[in-house]
């Protein structure tokens, strides 16, 4: 066994010299230290709590726990996804007993002190993680943006765990956060992918749908890619896919992302390789359809949620024939079109003029939350188009619905015909 | 190992294994060895512990109140939070046997500790020995009996596991 050596600091606080509740954050601490084999604890500089989606009386006992025992948390702190959208009640159809507990849960975490966020993308949010600094974030999605597109240093932590590093201030040093750690353990060559395929994000969820069942939790360095495709919106959704269909936590592309660029040059070359074709990505976007049925019921964007930088496209998107053509048609009146982001994105959005583009053409607008995992869609959907493989990966599961997956430019054509649209030349 | 059966008994029982304890606790059960790694979100019910998961060949098995063994856990970390709410609802397992360290199942038993003082053990075998228990587990349709029952006992040094013969 792993000694685990405290500081004088650690100990006091599992004496309880900061009270009660940092007393029990310190003792699950120290637990996973345990089951990690960390021999000493490090100083986080931020952290995401995933803690506060509701699953049942234990979550919500743990939070109010803490709450009662007097515990705040001691570095800035950010929440993901609720289980409701509290900008635009009723939208949400929980039993009210469950949203009473929901709500319950979200206050809790805010009594702790963290940021009313509420989103999966704290990524998206104000002041970003720097290079090289060591955080605990929860969410597969933001642990992979972070460690990847970021270069900071997150294990993958998940429920209450997170909570007790915010309020500790202290993780075990293992996993990710050690430098030896992240280095890539298989070369993905993705030189037989033409340029164009990639300029989209559905590709990059298409990818990272392939590499993540290809590499499990193992850690990617993608080849092979010019950089002038690649923006963070494509990060994100390549590492959101790889994170649920494998166990991606932290992936390189190189030249691009920043660890790739700093400290490159020292890793292993003789790691194994794998090979990604545009016939890879077209049997990727096919797994993750699940049905041939051509009538489509609503088009669901933004998950992990859509970035400011997404809600542009969509407007280009969205009055492409305003500008050739004189005139761009609305949705389809059958086929509900949903966009999940963040209340400050959507702020954003909104003073750019993007909002009421998707808004005039009938979408709407979900915020604090994401219509994969609470009832928002309405009960007679069936079939369901979406650009992000996370939200096909789970959402036949969560919701009992179909999924088509397609590319932006697909979805907004099958919103307005009803039907799904496809073009085949975008994937070849 | 001394049984209620005695000697003969205690001539089929196999001698306790030796395991690497993760959390703390005792708990006896019918062994269910899981053929593929499971998620408990959205692969087992919140409130029976029944396997949900469609793409499970186990679907229809409960966890609840088995010693459950598997290689892995795969999935979610909101697999914490589901598991210390079945051990919450008296549905969780009576024990679990990896073979990875596995903080997300881990995190989930010591929340329900911290809480409840439910203190449902999680240790660590070798492959070579998940096997062994898979190869002597009876058919999934036995177990509602008594057979096969194993006992897991670990603290925070050590850890065994006894298969007990009634």
């Amino acid at each position: 066994m792993v000694a685990l050596k405290l500081t004088d600091d650690d100990q006091a606080k599992l004496d309880g010299a900061a009270g009660e509740g940092v007393a029990m954050a310190m003792r699950m601490v120290i637990a996973l230290a345990g089951v990690m084999q960390a021999d000493r604890l490090i100083d986080i500089a931020s952290a995401h709590i995933d803690g506060c989606l509701y699953h049942g009386q234990a979550g919500l006992d743990f939070a109010e726990r803490l709450v009662t025992l007097g515990a705040r948390v001691a570095v800035p702190t950010t929440l993901n996804v609720s289980s409701l959208d509290l900008l635009h009640p009723g939208l949400v159809r929980l039993a009210p007993a469950d949203a009473g507990q929901a709500k319950r849960l979200m206050d809790a975490y805010l009594a702790l002190g963290a940021r009313s966020t509420w989103t999966c993308a704290p990524y998206q949010e104000a002041d970003r993680p720097a290079y090289g600094t060591d955080i605990a974030w929860a969410e597969s999605n933001a642990i992979v943006f972070a460690n990847s597109a970021l270069g900071a240093r997150t294990e993958r932590y998940g429920d209450f765990i997170d909570v007790c590093a915010a309020i500790t201030g202290r993780v075990p040093y293992a996993g990710l956060h050690i430098e030896e750690h992240r280095a890539p353990t298989v070369a993905v060559d993705c030189s037989a992918i033409p340029s164009p395929v990639l300029d989209g994000e559905a590709a990059w969820a298409a990818l990272g749908h392939a590499v993540g069942a290809q590499v499990a939790s193992g850690i990617p360095l993608l080849t092979g890619i010019d950089p002038r495709v690649v923006d963070e919106d494509r990060l994100k959704a390549f590492g959101a896919a790889a994170a649920s269909a494998g166990g991606v936590a932290l992936f390189h592309v190189e030249s691009v992302t920043p660890e790739a660029r700093q400290a490159g040059r020292g890793w292993a070359r003789d790691i194994s390789s794998i090979g990604i074709s545009a016939a890879d990505l077209r049997a990727a976007r096919d797994q993750l359809t699940t049905t041939a049925q051509p009538k489509l019921d609503a088009v669901s964007l933004g998950t992990p949620h859509l970035s400011l930088t997404e809600f542009a496209k969509l407007a280009v998107e969205l009055t492409r024939g305003e500008l050739t053509a004189g005139s761009a048609e609305p949705f389809h009146p059958e086929c509900a079109v949903w966009i999940s982001t963040s209340r400050s994105v959507l702020a954003e959005a909104r003073q750019h003029g993007y909002v009421q583009i998707v808004e005039r053409f009938g979408g709407r607008v979900v915020v604090d939350t994401c219509t994969y995992l609470v009832p928002i869609l309405a009960e007679s959907v069936r079939t369901v188009m979406t650009t992000s493989g996370k939200w096909a990966w789970y959402a036949p599961t969560n919701l009992g619905v179909d999924v088509v997956f397609g590319t932006l430019a697909e979805c907004v054509a099958s919103a307005r015909a009803g039907r799904v649209v496809r073009d085949e030349n975008a994937w070849r | 190992m001394k049984t209620p059966g005695g000697d003969a008994a205690d001539a089929v029982a196999h001698a306790a294994l030796r395991a690497q304890p993760l959390c703390a606790g005792v708990g006896t059960g019918g062994l269910l060895v899981l053929d593929e790694p499971l998620s408990f979100w959205g692969g087992t019910d919140l409130a029976t512990g029944e396997i949900t998961d469609v793409h499970h060949p186990q679907r229809g098995l409960s966890v609840a109140g088995r010693v459950v063994a598997m290689a892995a856990s795969r999935g979610s970390s909101s697999s914490s939070s589901v598991l210390a709410e079945q051990l919450r609802a008296g549905v969780g397992p009576a024990a679990i046997i990896l073979t990875s360290r596995d903080a997300i199942l881990a995190l989930g038993a010591l929340a329900a500790f911290e809480l409840y003082g439910i203190a449902m053990p999680i240790v660590l075998v070798t492959s070579d020995e998940l096997a062994a228990l898979a190869d002597r587990a009876a058919p999934p349709s036995e177990w509602s009996s008594s057979d096969g029952a194993v006992t897991v006992r670990a603290d925070d040094v050590s850890a065994t596991l006894e298969r007990s013969a009634e």
